[in-house]
């Protein structure tokens, strides 16, 4: 399902299934995509953050074009306990790596692999010098 | 064969793309085809010009023929200058029998008569469009060939595209000679500038596609959306957002290609508004600030704006009244009433 914002359209509820993944899509090029994010985050309940929410950072290809500081999404990442992703959508080589990584994820999430839950794949994706 | 005439056509022959020289020759008409043959086209340009000088020379060219060999150049490449807009006003008389060789003969008198020393050269075209280049001069230099004034009238409308040289003070002389020569009684510009002269002529003759309004009281299906979306799979949560800011660009921009502007400028003399309690600029008088727009194709690029989520739909008026208002320079005052909004003036 792609929205351009959150919350979602309340006349499609009936037809929506249940939530695994959410992905925020953030345009490095665009500092409206980053602060539509923010705003966005808001809509969503506490229970998703436990390894359902996701942050995937386009346009990381075009160095020039850079809005945002890539510091400022890291700390997004951390504040709300998600991963964040960096992937260029124009290149197709990219752009099929970042779609497996991520269904690989949604996988997880939806629970299809016995073992791991979302939570503990959250914790293995931290990265170890934070802590 | 005068040097000037030489060193001009040979100036002319360089501007011209390697692989259109022999296309423009065989337009020109001048040199015959049993010379052209014996051009070597597959040379670098220096020497390609070179030829063509001599071949010149033998035939003796006089600046009449360069000229007409300028504006052949000018009329495939006229996207190179820079047109404006002129309109000229009738008294509301009957419009006479148009003689084209009249009109000639008037429009050169009248030039004439005011600055001996011009080279006048007309050309028509199968679009009704009548090419008129001059080269000008003083009453003591022969006239500058490398900075003519581009004219182009189309026969029976009111417009006149003016791609204006560089001598500022020439352009009164150029359209009293037009409204002399064409009976009409003023001309006046227009605020529209634009490279493209086609689309020019697609705005003033009302040639885009307009959308007119029609009533539909259902949404119009929007079929053509999202055509790569074939996969089932993905769902667009906000598809009655999508379809309503489609509609809207429909309406406001029709559905066909928008005619080719490469600026927008608002010249901006509206009051500062403030907060009171901050005092910024306490003199009463207004703000005055140029905003301009430009892209390589504006309206095609504010048409894409609201679909690609960068601005709300509706866009504000003064972006989209630009074709419709045949303008695309504005002045914006205050308006002097109770609700303090801006207005453009005429």
């Amino acid at each position: 399902h792609l929205a351009t914002s959150l919350p979602l359209p309340s006349e499609r509820d009936h037809l929506r299934p249940r939530i695994d993944l959410v992905v925020f899509m953030i345009d490095i090029k665009s500092k409206y995509s980053l602060k539509n994010v923010e705003t966005s985050l808001a809509h969503v309940d506490a229970s998703f953050f436990l390894g359902k929410v996701c942050f995937l950072v386009t346009g990381v290809g075009r160095v020039n074009a850079c809005s945002i500081e890539t510091n400022a999404v890291c700390k997004l990442g951390e504040a709300y306990c998600s991963p964040v992703l960096f992937c260029e959508l124009e290149l197709e080589g990219i752009r099929v790596t970042t779609a497996q990584r991520l269904l690989r994820m949604l996988r997880i999430c939806a629970g299809h692999i016995p073992g791991v839950s979302a939570l503990s794949f959250v914790s293995l994706m931290r990265k170890s010098y934070d802590d | 064969m005068d040097e000037t005439v030489a060193e001009y056509i040979r100036r002319t022959v360089l501007k011209i793309p390697r692989e259109e020289i022999k296309m423009m020759l065989q337009k020109w008409g001048f040199l015959s085809e049993a010379q052209l043959q014996t051009l070597n086209f597959h040379q670098i340009k220096d020497n390609i010009s070179q030829e063509v000088v001599h071949l010149c020379e033998e035939n003796s060219a006089d600046i009449k023929q360069a000229a007409a060999l300028d504006i052949i150049y000018n009329h495939m490449y006229q996207n190179k200058r820079m047109w404006s807009v002129y309109q000229m006003k009738k008294s509301g008389e009957e419009l006479e029998y148009f003689d084209i060789t009249d009109f000639k003969k008037k429009f050169k008198g009248s030039l004439r008569s005011a600055l001996k020393n011009v080279t006048i050269t007309f050309k028509e075209y199968e679009d009704n469009a009548i090419w008129i280049r001059v080269a000008w001069g003083t009453p003591y230099k022969k006239p500058n060939q490398y900075k003519p004034s581009y004219v182009v009238y189309h026969l029976q409308t009111p417009y006149v595209f003016i791609s204006a040289s560089v001598l500022k003070s020439n352009l009164p002389l150029l359209c009293q000679a037009l409204i002399v020569a064409s009976n009409y009684h003023g001309i006046r510009e227009m605020e529209l500038r634009s490279h493209s002269l086609n689309s020019l002529k697609d705005i003033v003759f009302k040639r885009y596609s307009q959308n007119f309004q029609t009533y539909t009281p259902k949404p119009l299906q929007g079929g053509n959306l999202e055509p790569e979306n074939a996969d089932i799979r993905i769902v667009q949560e906000n598809r009655s957002e999508k379809e309503r800011i489609h509609r809207l660009n429909q309406e406001v921009f029709g559905s066909g290609p928008q005619p080719k502007l490469e600026f927008a400028q608002y010249q901006l003399e509206t009051m500062f508004k403030s907060d009171p309690k901050m005092d910024v600029l306490d003199k009463k008088e207004p703000f005055r600030c140029l905003v301009k727009f430009s892209s390589p194709h504006l309206l095609e690029s504010l048409k894409s704006l609201a679909p690609a989520g960068m601005a709300d739909a509706p866009l504000s008026p003064l972006l989209t009244c630009i074709p419709h208002k045949a303008r695309n320079y504005f002045k914006i005052r205050e308006k002097k009433c109770l609700f303090p909004e801006s207005f453009v003036s005429p």
